[in-house]
Formats: structure tokens, C-alpha cells, sequence
């Protein structure tokens, strides 16, 4: 066989050289650390939890409170939020019948959910929780096996209509750890192990409800019509 | 010459935008923050396909056919170099077709899609400066 010319030889260290650099770069990139983490067990200070118990959907003064116990990586919880909340939404909490009240129980057993709890608490700054809660869930299958889901709630950050800057810095500061916690806490006392629980008429309901279910037990508690 | 190295080039752009869409990588290198916006859009994908891996194999074949091209038994206008540009030249369409959804639909510009433009027209004109340049014996 025929030695290459010696200008293929340069040009063949060329493209190995470039070949190695560009391996190299993305090497990099896949072990990069994101810069964002969300510390666990984290001591809960008064101010974490001031005057907050939730994130509130519907009327305030809804004569029926729902909590939802739930875990943004909990195949469960975005089964509910996607097929049956809709129509509670709609039904009962649109209607001023109920008043939703959403609670994170971030799951040790799902690296990311805690992750997705802080994200949306950080979009609840700029007045777009329930935009940010949705878009959690309706890609939960795109982040939850991501090796490293911040930059993908970044992105959704952007998609919702955050100001990408400011979410960005919150959570680098990791602010909503210590609510995250006190919720979990809360959770805990109260008895919850699995998501997603729902608080309904001070009962606790484990695993998922239908919406007809929940419809059928916000009929029972509403307040009867005096005759 | 330069098709192969620019074919490599794009190439890695194209694995690390397919390496950001299966979850490997956290975050995009990206001054204007409009690279996860596209990446994360639905028009990401193309008839079920991801776009990145689409990439991905439009660069590998295009960098198969430039070092193809560079040996001496396909010296001249030999099948790789004809076959270089119309290849080039698909992806010059179905790159201007990816920009106008970046433009008028998803209202986001990701600079690694627009390297990637630059890449392929080059490779185009290239291709094309290639097939009209005299064969040297």
C-alpha cells in the first residue's frame, strides 16, 4: 500500500486533533456539575414558613379545602395532574366549591423532585406557580431520568414567561429549601408516607382518587342548605 | 479537506445537542438562553425524530464522504464528491426550514443552531467549489 502525501498526513493530524478536543469538550460537559442543588434535612427557620401553607388554587374562601400531598417525580402525582385534576379544576375549584391547596412531599427515592419543587417555588416569585407546576408535570418524563434536570427546568422557565435571570439566581440560592422541608415535615406528622396523599375534611386519602371520587366527597362536606 | 474537518465540527455540535436532549447533559452552553428553549420545543423533533440525531447522521455521512473523496482511487468527480453537494445542499434546506421555525414559531435563536447553519452552507459551498475545481494529476 502506498504511504499518504505528506500534506494527508498533516491533514489527517488536523482532524484527529480536532477529533480528541471535540471528545474532550463533550467529556466535560456530560460530568459538569449544574451549580444547583437543593440541600435536604435542612433546619426549617420560622421565616421559611411564615404566613405560607401552600400553594393555593381557587376562592380563599371556598367552603371546601383539599390539600395534595405530592411529589413532582412521583409517576402517580402526574398521572392525577393530568387526568383527573383537569376536571377537578374545572368542576370544583373553578366553581368556587373548593380551594386546592398543593403541598410538596418530595420522595428521598427521586433525585429531582426535590429539584422540581424548588423550580416552581422559585416561578411562584414571579406570580407563575401554576404555570411552572404544570409544565413540571406535563414533561416529567423528559427531566425525571435526566442526569441533571436544572437546565431542563431552566428551559421551562423561559417557555412559562419567567424573567430566566432572576429564576436562575433563585435557584442557585437555594432560598426554598427550608419550606420544602417544612412542608415534607408537616407531611410527615401528619402521617403521610406516599404520594400523592390528599387531605380532604381532615381525613387522610393515600394513593390516587379519581375526580369523581373527590367530587362525590366535596358533595358530602359542603355545607347543607338551610330550609 | 475543509468538508471533513467542518463535517467533524458539526458533528460534535449536533452529539452535544442530542447529549442535552436525552438528559446527559444539565445545561446548554448558551449566551442567550434561547438554545433550551429550542432544544426543549416540539419542533425539536422531526416527523418522530429527534432533529440532533438527525444531525447527527447528516454529518457522519457527509465526513464518511469527504475522507472518501480525499483518496486517491476517488480522485476528480468521482460518486462521493457529485454525491457531497446534493447531500449539502438537503441540509442547507432542511437547516433554512429549522431557522424559520427558531424565527417565526418557537421566537428563540440557539447559537449552537446557528454554528451549525454556518457549518453546513460552508460544507455546501465547498462541496460545490470542489466539484467545478480542475483535477490535478
Amino acid at each position: 500500500m502506498a504511504a499518504p502525501a505528506p500534506g494527508m498526513n498533516r491533514f489527517y493530524l488536523v482532524l484527529g486533533a480536532v477529533a480528541l478536543a471535540g471528545i474532550a469538550w463533550l467529556v466535560y460537559q456530560v460530568g459538569k456539575p449544574s451549580g444547583v442543588s437543593i440541600p435536604v434535612n435542612v433546619t426549617v427557620l420560622a421565616a421559611d414558613t411564615a404566613g405560607f401553607r401552600g400553594y393555593l388554587m381557587g376562592s380563599p374562601a371556598a367552603p371546601v379545602e383539599i390539600s395534595e400531598f405530592a411529589d413532582f417525580q412521583c409517576p402517580a402525582c402526574e398521572n392525577f395532574e393530568t387526568i383527573q385534576f383537569p376536571s377537578v379544576e374545572q368542576q370544583l375549584i373553578a366553581t368556587g366549591m373548593v380551594r386546592w391547596r398543593y403541598r410538596d412531599f418530595p420522595l428521598d427515592m427521586h433525585p429531582n423532585a426535590r429539584l422540581a419543587a424548588h423550580a416552581a417555588a422559585c416561578a411562584e416569585e414571579q406570580n407563575k406557580y401554576w404555570e411552572m407546576h404544570k409544565a413540571i408535570y406535563a414533561r416529567q418524563s423528559e427531566w425525571s431520568p435526566a442526569r441533571n434536570a436544572a437546565g431542563r427546568f431552566s428551559g421551562y422557565a423561559g417557555e412559562v414567561g419567567l424573567d430566566v435571570g432572576r429564576y436562575d439566581a433563585c435557584m442557585k440560592s437555594a432560598k426554598y429549601a427550608g419550606r420544602i422541608q417544612a412542608s415534607v415535615d408537616e407531611g410527615t406528622k401528619l402521617g403521610i408516607t406516599g404520594t400523592p396523599t390528599f387531605l380532604i375534611g381532615g381525613r387522610l386519602y393515600p394513593n390516587v382518587l379519581g375526580s369523581d371520587s373527590i367530587r362525590a366527597l366535596v358533595r358530602a362536606l359542603l355545607p347543607k342548605p338551610t330550609q | 479537506m475543509g468538508i471533513a474537518v467542518l463535517s467533524l465540527a458539526g458533528l460534535f455540535i449536533a452529539i452535544y445537542m442530542y447529549l442535552y436532549k436525552i438528559g446527559k447533559i444539565g445545561s446548554l452552553v448558551c449566551g442567550t438562553g434561547g438554545c433550551e428553549t429550542v432544544q426543549l420545543s416540539p419542533q425539536a423533533r422531526f416527523l418522530g425524530v429527534e432533529v440532533a440525531l438527525i444531525g447527527i447522521l447528516g454529518y457522519a455521512v457527509m465526513l464518511l464522504l469527504a475522507l472518501l473523496a480525499l483518496q486517491p482511487r476517488f480522485a476528480g468527480p468521482a460518486w462521493p464528491a457529485r454525491l457531497l453537494p446534493v447531500l449539502a445542499g438537503g441540509a442547507v434546506l432542511f437547516t433554512a426550514y429549522l431557522t424559520y421555525l427558531e424565527l417565526f414559531v418557537i421566537h428563540a435563536i440557539c447559537r449552537w443552531c446557528v454554528g451549525s447553519a454556518v457549518t453546513v452552507v460552508l460544507i455546501f459551498g465547498l462541496s460545490l467549489y470542489d466539484l467545478r475545481r480542475p483535477v490535478r494529476s
